[in-house]
């Protein structure tokens, strides 16, 4: 062994798996956000190295807990040993032992000691109206309690739809004025994880970046990593094929539902709404299990102005398939095909032809007009 | 007779004559007593280009390929083996659906199915036919010459020429009721508005389509609106969706006479690459001037007289000489 190799010998009692497994998987966190195995090797050493260990406050607004338990519930091996290992958990209403008054003081107490330094996780919309008196944690408002996470914060995650964006809640009529962290901390960077429950992964990855890199990775104008949600699930849907020939399904269980037809027709929102669950599913469930995989409409839990929004069976706005496209202009006239072109040629070489055989021809019926005279 | 008088006599009777078509010309004809017509909702589109597909599986054509590089189908404009094409509208930066700046649109360009058919009335051996009952304009390719005077009499550039065959022969959408194919005599409805998932190409009779167009300019824009899909009058589905800023002008209600296959939009229909027409159609102003001077063989006889008559005053001149 190199003696610049890590040694990986503490982490497989650390954590209770093989040295194999853990570079496993490191590779595919790697490999989901786009990265190679050098980036792979870096987030096992991050991982392993427990001083890099980010500290982290996870708040709970209004929401069911459906991300950390999509978190909890999470396939890929020993998981939350991993999740809970590669941070320091030193927050989360959800999972920590304790309770009440003495929970609320470690919460304050580690916000002092690593001030500037740790993660805060928002999860749960935040609501607004009358002061924020609809959701309060320990006598405090979630509003007070954001604000007071977020001012000496490295960083901010908003995960799940309801942090990022507002989520069930915030449909209308909205009686508590429910707002996502971006829309609540508008003078912080809120990077958001959205999803109803989000992919485990989608975190994951992105907390490793964090944590090997120091910094968040790339991210579009909603605060989404772009690595996760750059694309429409329409764009890598594995029904894409049926939608461009025309073949729909057009209520459940009719002859093209059952044949695997394009959803579209029964308001399936996937045209317009960001996120890779067609190449990672749901919550890493496995076995093709994600709503569009089973037969039913994407309902677009992760787009905001989509889930929640728009009726489950109204149709979508088809956002891949805008200019500029392969779609000829108005003015487009039928092109010279090759073929077309081939025939030109053809044709202006008899016409050369011709011409000289014509030019040769008069000239010889010249000479013998001149032979005669 | 002297040359002066002949030819002012001539000048005259010709005059004559185009004043008096102008006069006696024929009024547009009406819409068939059972037409069959399309309706399509351009802010409904949401260019899928499923009817393009569905279009080219039902009249068996092969995709029009763009070159080497893409082989998938992408016709550029209405061809002999694109009978149905989805083009697009865009200004400045094109982010916003129907809108006129900074916006784009989706443009359906198909046979329109003219009332008062300039393919049809230009059609010297009748191989075009509009049906009398449903007003489908029809093509007979044992009949046509291939003359291709239908691509000069429509003003919507729809009659297509295979100029690549030998054999070639007239290309153009026949509402899916050919020989063979007649799938609205078998009570079915058109290959594009079955497979249209928003209901933008939506079939029907024309009655109830014009009627369907004017309500949804009734609607206040962003109402939901129950869109249907289908045939307008027994709709397979529906669905909901905000009303638009439409144009109040359905396109082919009057133009040139009406259509059958009519187009409502959010952007004004010059932009959208239709040309200016009126209401009177110009096939019922050709036709009458046509029809004035070939009446009883008038003009023809008047004309071949004045000539025989020129001849016969040449030839005696050139007999004087010798």
């Amino acid at each position: 062994m190199a003696d610049n190799e890590f040694d990986f010998s503490a982490i497989e009692t650390r954590l209770g798996v093989s040295r194999r497994t853990f570079l496993k998987f490191c590779t595919g966190v790697a490999a989901s956000l786009g990265l190679g195995n050098n980036a792979a090797y870096a987030m096992a050493e991050a991982v392993a190295d427990r001083k890099k260990r980010p500290p982290v406050i996870w708040l709970h607004g209004q929401e069911c807990t459906g991300p950390t338990e999509a978190l909890l519930r999470s396939e890929q091996p020993s998981l939350e040993h991993l999740i809970l290992d590669l941070i320091s958990l030193d927050y989360h209403q959800t999972l920590d032992a304790g309770a009440g008054h003495r929970v609320e003081e470690i919460k304050r107490h580690a916000m002092q000691e690593h001030k500037g330094k740790y993660l805060l996780v928002v999860e749960g919309a935040i609501p607004l109206a009358q002061n924020g008196i609809f959701c309060k944690i320990g006598g405090q408002t979630m509003t007070d309690a954001t604000r007071e996470a977020a001012e000496h914060a490295a960083a901010i995650v908003a995960y799940g739809s309801c942090a990022s964006w507002g989520g069930v809640q915030s449909a209308s009529p909205n009686p508590t004025g429910a707002v996502g962290a971006p829309q609540f901390l508008t003078d912080k960077t809120v990077v958001t994880i959205p999803g109803c429950p989000p992919n485990p992964a989608n975190f994951i990855g992105t907390v490793l970046f964090f944590v090997t890199y120091g910094k968040l990775p790339p991210i579009d104008e909603k605060g989404r990593p772009k690595w996760a949600y750059g694309r429409l699930i329409h764009e890598n849907c594995y029904r894409r094929p049926h939608f461009d020939a025309g073949r729909f399904a057009t209520e459940f269980g009719d002859e093209g539902h059952r044949k695997g037809y394009c959803l579209y027709k029964l308001g399936c929102k996937g045209p317009e709404t960001y996120n890779n669950c067609p190449s990672l599913e749901f919550n890493n469930v496995g076995g093709g299990v994600w709503p569009i995989g089973v037969g039913h409409p994407c309902f677009g839990c992760s787009e905001q102005g989509t889930g929640f929004h728009k009726a489950l069976f109204s149709l979508s706005d088809v956002k891949t398939h805008t200019p500029p496209n392969t779609f000829p202009t108005i003015d487009a006239r039928e092109g010279t095909s090759s073929a077309t072109v081939a025939t030109a040629a053809v044709a202006g070489v008899a016409v050369g032809a011709a011409l000289g055989a014509s030019a040769v021809a008069g000239r010889k019926l010249g000479n013998r007009d001149a032979d005669q005279e | 007779m002297n040359r002066r008088d002949f030819l002012r006599a001539s000048l005259g009777s010709a005059a004559a004559a185009l004043t008096s078509s102008g006069a006696s010309a024929r009024p547009n004809l009406t819409p068939a007593p059972e037409a069959i017509g399309m309706l399509f909702d351009s802010t409904l589109c949401v260019g899928c280009k499923a009817c393009v597909s569905a279009c080219k599986a039902v009249n068996g054509l092969p995709p029009t390929l763009l070159g080497d590089d893409v082989q998938y189908d992408s016709a550029r404009d209405l061809s002999h083996e694109t009978y149905n094409v989805i083009k697009v509208y865009t200004n400045g930066k094109p982010v916003a659906k129907d809108s006129e700046t900074d916006g784009f649109a989706f443009e359906k360009r198909s046979c329109m199915h003219c009332v008062d058919p300039g393919c049809v009335s230009v059609c010297p051996v009748t191989a075009l036919v509009r049906h009398p009952l449903t007003g489908i304009v029809t093509y007979d390719k044992d009949a046509c010459i291939g003359c291709r005077t239908c691509m000069t009499g429509c003003p919507y550039n729809v009659p297509q020429f295979d100029y690549d065959n030998p054999w070639g022969m007239l290309h153009k959408c026949q509402m899916c009721n050919q020989k063979g194919v007649e799938r609205i005599d078998k009570g079915g409805m058109t290959g594009c508005a079955e497979a249209c998932p928003t209901g933008a190409t939506l079939f029907g009779s024309r009655t109830a389509l014009l009627e369907e167009a004017k309500r949804r300019m009734q609607l206040r824009p962003g109402e939901i609106y129950n869109y249907p899909r289908g045939d307008v009058r027994q709709p397979s589905s529906h669905h909901e969706k905000a009303v638009p800023h439409y144009q109040h002008h359905v396109w082919g209600e009057k133009e040139a006479g009406g259509t059958n296959v009519m187009h409502i939009s959010s952007i004004p229909f010059d932009k959208l690459g239709m040309p200016p027409l009126g209401e009177r159609s110009h096939v019922s102003i050709s036709e009458g001037v046509q029809h004035t001077l070939y009446s009883y063989m008038a003009l023809p006889a008047v004309v071949l007289g004045g000539l025989t008559w020129l001849v016969k005053r040449n030839t005696d001149d050139e007999g004087d000489d010798v």
